[in-house]
């Protein structure tokens, strides 16, 4: 997979810059319109600031509008955010929701076709051509990560092999009989197939595997090292969210430094995550998008609550697509413990300090009498156990060290027995917060 | 003229041990003898078994992470002095005793204790020297009579 084969869909990609910006600033004037005239809380929204689409007249008005938080899309479930009548409409998504109502997202057949297309483009970045065989585990249903792939890789001419997530054994097998050349799935189950596939004795680095497209939950430069050397490919990081379309609203090339975002369908800012306001760019904060030319549901200035920063220079991949760095963190998952803000990367990063790989882990918050406890649970694992006593306490003496140096932060660490650890499928569940029941 | 012992990552919790003990009663494999340490936090069950190799398989399948150490079972006189004499052995030698405990059997008036030495192989050579029986591990996992 050479990184220079042009896949004719990516045009847009290296559009100039002034181009890129009258593009958007149109197809931005005709969303709020469309919005305006089609939804009843962006019409109130707008009304009670006193404006108009018609006061979008350059593309730095887009701070007058008002945002639109996930919240948003529960109170109107279903589906009162759709801007288009059911007629129109060829498919429905959801979150799975794990309190209340899920989130249901709808496409006309001309979004289907945009997100095929950025699909398209971001498993060209990723460098996987026709001829490919794209094996992908993302979860077909509800879920946007398996149909958004499949149909990606389709249109760009590769082999498809639509085996959704789980039965990891059979991941192997396939993987291994039909000679894949790519796989799509969340970046926690890839680690946990490299492992199965340990066991089984099957060494994926000699295997045709080239690349992998890693996304739906935030990872780490250190787990993509672990991934390429254990995996023996490249790991690109691909970002999107189904409140915006799914995966392909921004993706990494083969510079891996920074992922591109596809701005003329979905228009980036960074805001104060506090205060909403926009930042200058460069700066880190929370990604806001603004869908261009969504139509069954335009999503306004989105709060997608990821904190990320876009890159001001350009990419040595030749795309102008301005890149947003990669999302190490989302506000939702900082843990703010005694005042410290704390994420679950920095944890990662302080254990694969210690062990070398990244082990299975879990953080446990507990209140206790007032004062909030973090407990990191580390799995033990046959390259690190021992039958001494001794070496075990310094291991775990270790990670506490590292863990406190990491995070400026006292933390309790606990070994447990291996596969007592909850193992999901698809996102991996990091934080138990219990902070709240007592 | 090394033996073959099984360590077994547990939580210091209730409950912990029941599991590998109806694992290994269920593959009809016999614990020829155990030790438990402790921490406040966890555990680590060492055993000899009748089959260590079938036992660490099927442990390790049950998601237990099995840890296979060489020790040395030794003769220790049953009487007063017994087990002092044969640290005496090991004095300013340099070699560590980093655990140690005994069968429930022995033989005869002798008693069969499990060492694990940071240096086996030195200490071994200590043993022979001294002409200390040394017990097989097919006497071991067979049962000594």
């Amino acid at each position: 997979m050479t990184p220079s084969r042009f896949h004719p869909a990516s045009a847009p990609d290296y559009l100039p810059p002034a181009q890129m910006k009258s593009l958007q600033l149109d197809r931005l004037r005709s969303v709020v319109e469309r919005a305006f005239d089609n939804v009843e809380l962006f019409r109130t929204r707008l009304a009670e600031r006193g404006l108009t689409p018609a006061d979008i007249r350059g593309l730095e008005d887009i701070s007058r509008l008002p945002f639109t938080v996930k919240t948003d899309l529960r109170d109107t479930y279903p589906f009162g955010l759709f801007a288009s009548p059911m007629q129109e409409v060829v498919r429905l998504h959801a979150s799975s929701g794990t309190t209340g109502k899920p989130i249901v997202v709808a496409y006309t057949q001309q979004d289907v076709d945009v997100w095929t297309n950025v699909m398209v483009r971001s498993l060209a970045s990723c460098g996987i051509t026709h001829g490919d065989i794209v094996q992908n585990a993302y979860g077909y249903g509800l879920f946007t990560g398996g149909l958004g792939a499949h149909y990606g890789a389709e249109a760009l001419g590769a082999t498809v092999v639509p085996i959704s997530g789980g039965n990891t054994e059979r991941q192997i097998m396939l993987m291994k009989d039909f000679k894949v050349t790519a796989i799509c799935c969340t970046p926690s189950y890839f680690i946990h197939l490299l492992e199965r596939a340990g066991e089984l004795g099957v060494d994926v680095r000699e295997l045709p595997l080239k690349a992998g497209v890693f996304g739906a939950e935030p990872w780490t430069e250190s787990m993509r090292r672990h991934i390429e050397a254990a995996g023996g490919i490249k790991a690109y990081d691909i970002y999107g969210l189904s409140e915006i379309i799914g995966p392909g609203v921004a993706v990494e090339c083969w510079a891996q430094n920074g992922l591109h975002v596809f701005e003329d369908h979905f228009y980036p800012e960074i805001v104060d995550p506090e205060t909403g306001a926009p930042l200058p760019e460069g700066s880190e904060g929370e990604l806001v998008i603004t869908t261009l030319s969504k139509r069954a549901m335009p999503m306004i200035r989105y709060r997608t609550r990821d904190i990320t920063s876009l890159v001001p220079e350009t990419c040595p991949c030749g795309r102008t697509l301005r890149r947003m760095r990669r999302i190490g963190r989302r506000s939702d998952d900082m843990i703010i413990l005694r005042g410290i803000n704390v994420f679950p990367s920095q944890i990662e990063g302080a254990l694969l300090a210690v062990e070398g790989t990244l082990p299975h882990y879990q953080i446990v918050l507990t209140r206790e009498k007032g004062l909030d406890q973090m407990e990191v649970q580390v799995e033990v694992t046959p390259e690190v156990f021992s039958d001494q006593i001794g070496a075990l306490e310094k291991l775990h003496d270790k990670l506490t060290h590292s863990l406190d140096h990491t995070l400026g932060l006292r933390v309790a660490v606990r070994l447990v027995k291996p596969q007592t650890i909850q193992r999901s499928e698809g996102k991996a569940k990091r934080v138990i917060d219990r902070r709240n029941l007592g | 003229m090394k033996i073959h012992q099984l360590s077994l990552f547990l939580e210091n919790q209730p409950g912990q041990m029941i599991e590998p003990c109806r694992l290994l009663a269920g593959a009809g494999i016999d614990i020829r003898s155990l030790s438990l340490a402790d921490t406040r936090q966890f555990g680590i069950l060492r055993a000899i078994v009748s089959d260590w190799k079938v036992a660490a398989e099927l442990l390790e399948s049950k998601g237990y992470v099995v840890n296979v150490t060489e020790v040395v079972a030794i003769e220790v006189e049953d009487r007063p002095g017994g087990l002092a004499e044969l640290m005496g052995l090991f004095e300013n030698s340099g070699i560590n005793i980093e655990y140690m405990y005994a069968f429930p059997f022995g033989r005869g008036n002798r008693a069969v204790m499990i060492f694990r030495f940071d240096q086996p192989d030195a200490a071994l050579e200590r043993l022979q020297a001294a002409g200390i029986n040394v017990v097989g591990g097919v006497d071991v996992y067979n049962r000594v009579q």
